[in-house]
């Protein structure tokens, strides 16, 4: 019943939010539309989180590293090779999913909370570099009045917020439609499989490494874009960006979304920034507060944060994740 | 020893002991915490910071100070980390994404109230007087504090070795790591071990907090500058390898360290680069490492 009902509803709702999303910039000021782009293009990086923690089983805190690495990617681009946007965004993807290539060999055989971990520390570290390589990326100054884009060769600059928030709309749309097709072929079953039983997949003679990795480059090419568009929609870009909390917020963004839906996620994410951002400006100095208390009823209240492990509540005595299971000692025999 | 050529790296490659050590105190509580509990603390660095921000306050110059420091840095940070463990009993069948939401709440509300009782400047820490001056090591003036840190600090680090590994506590933590049901079964419950472990990740945070705080000083950055050093030194140290855990963090004093001052470009790429050479080599071993000692 309630599959059914949500089969018929997603579309519907899909289609809204897009309408409400092109309507926007003629009911709001240019402000908020600014806000509105950048938070479209944190909400392209939850599409990939969401490919990864969802529908993959990879759970990650570091999407912010190609995020970053395509941000400055296409600020560099733009200033020294072409000030055409898809070029930018060509770019920024290929940044993004070369970082992931480096950080292959540290998240290839991790699962669960150790791959939280060593994602965490890339993405820190990546801000960190960030900070430091002052002669590329400005130093946690940062790069600043980045010109603007022209969405195709010989088309007009895009010089107006309005103009900018269309353009990260349409880039995003396309790719989140990309991803979704992309889903519906047997690679995103194969996805799916690995997520639920890897062993099997494993078993039956499927390579769930390449697997693993061509969805991690995947979801670091889609960082880079998003990375890029932050780039054309705020016109500066600085470590600030990419921060831990980016990180955490994408991840709530995406369990807010429902983890396995990536359209969910794209919706999670920007309602999730776009409540950050209000809250900011509504409560200013108490907002991490109010914040950090949404992320603990977040964890206690939302279906999808819980049923990553669908055991009774007070039977297992343990928070072991659910992927690390050991048969050994579950027989009680040891070698 | 003096008369020796005056070798420059001295004092970056005793800075880089001191600097690895206040690490490996902070990042041990999180090795306990992963590798008992499989928890991802995100809350750690906020028990570090409290610790820090305890020791700016109390620090006057004086010996009772920073015994008064101490305890009541490492009880707040005991306190705030059982809270962690309590508030993650109620999600405890939840998965590892519950877990990093809940603790990264911790730690963003417990950052902001920090910032507001504190202030959002960087608050100068005091040092005891006595410990206040430099002293001569092979040639060149020291801080006298450090030298001081050192020591005890590899001695709370051979104190938490002989706990882990000779204390029926120590030996209670192992076995939950290795099998939770099997020590249930003991009449021990694993929740009870688990607020323990967060209990004891919190104290060690908290005096590390303190302790070091003349070196990594208390600030908003503090928390999220102390998680990420710990999570470098624990995914290199083996995740749950309490040798492997000092090691890496000797290893990243050293980077932050001496390597700034034998290579200023690269410097910023070293901890980058130190972290994939480490785990490209030993990948093989990571999941699956899940010892406590």
């Amino acid at each position: 019943m309630r599959g059914r009902a949500v089969r018929v509803l997603r579309p519907a709702v899909g289609a809204a939010v897009l309408a409400g999303l092109v309507a926007a910039p003629w009911s709001v000021d240019d402000y908020t539309v600014a806000l509105l782009a950048r938070t479209l293009a944190l909400g392209l990086v939850a599409v990939g989180v969401a490919l990864l923690t969802g529908v993959a089983g990879l759970p990650t805190l570091g999407q912010t590293a190609p995020y970053a690495a395509g941000a400055y990617a296409g600020a560099v681009a733009g200033g020294r090779l072409s000030d055409v946007g898809p070029v930018q965004l060509l770019v920024a993807a290929v940044a993004g999913a070369a970082l992931a290539v480096v950080a292959l060999p540290l998240v290839l055989r991790a699962r669960g909370v150790v791959l939280l971990m060593i994602t965490l520390a890339v993405g820190e570290l990546a801000v960190v570099l960030a900070g430091r390589w002052t002669s590329v990326t400005g130093g946690t100054d940062g790069l600043a009045g980045i010109a603007p884009i022209r969405p195709l060769w010989g088309l007009p600059v895009l010089a107006t917020d309005r103009s900018r928030y269309l353009y990260t709309l349409l880039v995003v749309a396309v790719l989140t439609g990309l991803v979704l097709l992309v889903l519906r072929t047997r690679a995103g079953l194969l996805l799916r499989a690995g997520r639920d039983d890897e062993a099997r997949l494993r078993a039956s003679g499927h390579r769930v490494p390449a697997q693993v990795a061509g969805v991690h480059v995947a979801a670091g090419a889609i960082a880079g874009a998003a990375g890029s568009l932050l780039v054309t929609a705020q016109q500066y870009v600085s470590p600030a960006d990419f921060g831990f909390d980016t990180s955490a917020l994408l991840l709530l963004g995406v369990v807010v979304g429902g983890t396995a839906s990536v359209g969910g996620a794209l919706v999670g994410a920007v309602l999730v920034v776009a409540a950050r951002d209000w809250l900011f400006g509504a409560l200013p100095g108490q907002a991490p507060l109010v914040l950090g208390v949404a992320f603990v009823v977040a964890a206690y209240l939302l279906p999808t944060a819980r049923s990553a492990r669908p055991a009774p509540r007070r039977s297992t005595p343990t928070a072991r994740p659910a992927d690390a299971p050991r048969p050994a000692a579950m027989t009680g025999v040891r070698p | 020893m003096t008369g020796v050529p005056v070798d420059p790296y001295v004092v970056p490659a005793l800075d880089g002991v001191a600097y690895g050590l206040l690490v490996f105190v902070a990042a041990a509580g999180l090795v306990l915490c992963f590798g008992v509990a499989g928890i991802l603390n995100l809350a750690h660095g906020l028990l570090f910071a409290i610790g820090g921000y305890t020791a700016a306050a109390v620090l006057d110059g004086g010996w009772a100070s920073l015994a008064v420091a101490l305890a009541v840095g490492v009880a707040a940070a005991t306190a705030a980390g059982a809270l962690v463990a309590v508030l993650l009993a109620r999600v405890a069948t939840a998965g590892h994404l519950t877990q990093a939401l809940l603790t990264f709440g911790v730690a963003l509300a417990g950052g902001s109230l920090l910032v507001a009782a504190f202030g959002p400047d960087d608050p100068p820490v005091r040092v005891p007087a006595a410990l206040d001056g430099s002293v001569a090591v092979a040639g060149h003036r020291y801080a006298a504090y450090r030298l001081v840190f050192i020591v005890v600090a590899a001695a709370l680090a051979v104190l938490l070795h002989l706990v882990v590994r000779r204390t029926r506590a120590g030996m209670l933590v192992r076995a939950a790591v290795d099998d939770a049901e099997m020590v249930a079964t003991l009449g021990v419950s694993p929740a009870v071990v688990r607020v323990g472990v967060l209990a004891a990740a919190g104290a060690l945070a908290g005096a590390a907090g303190v302790l070091g705080a003349p070196i990594i000083g208390p600030g908003p950055d503090t928390a999220d500058a102390v998680l990420l050093l710990s999570l470098v030194v624990v995914v290199l140290g083996g995740l749950g390898s309490m040798t492997g855990t000092l090691l890496a963090a000797l290893a990243v004093g050293q980077i932050q360290t001496l390597g700034v001052a034998l290579a200023p470009s690269a410097a910023p790429f070293l901890l980058f680069a130190a972290m994939a050479v480490v785990l490209a080599v030993r990948a093989r071993g990571l999941a699956t490492a899940r010892t406590a000692t």
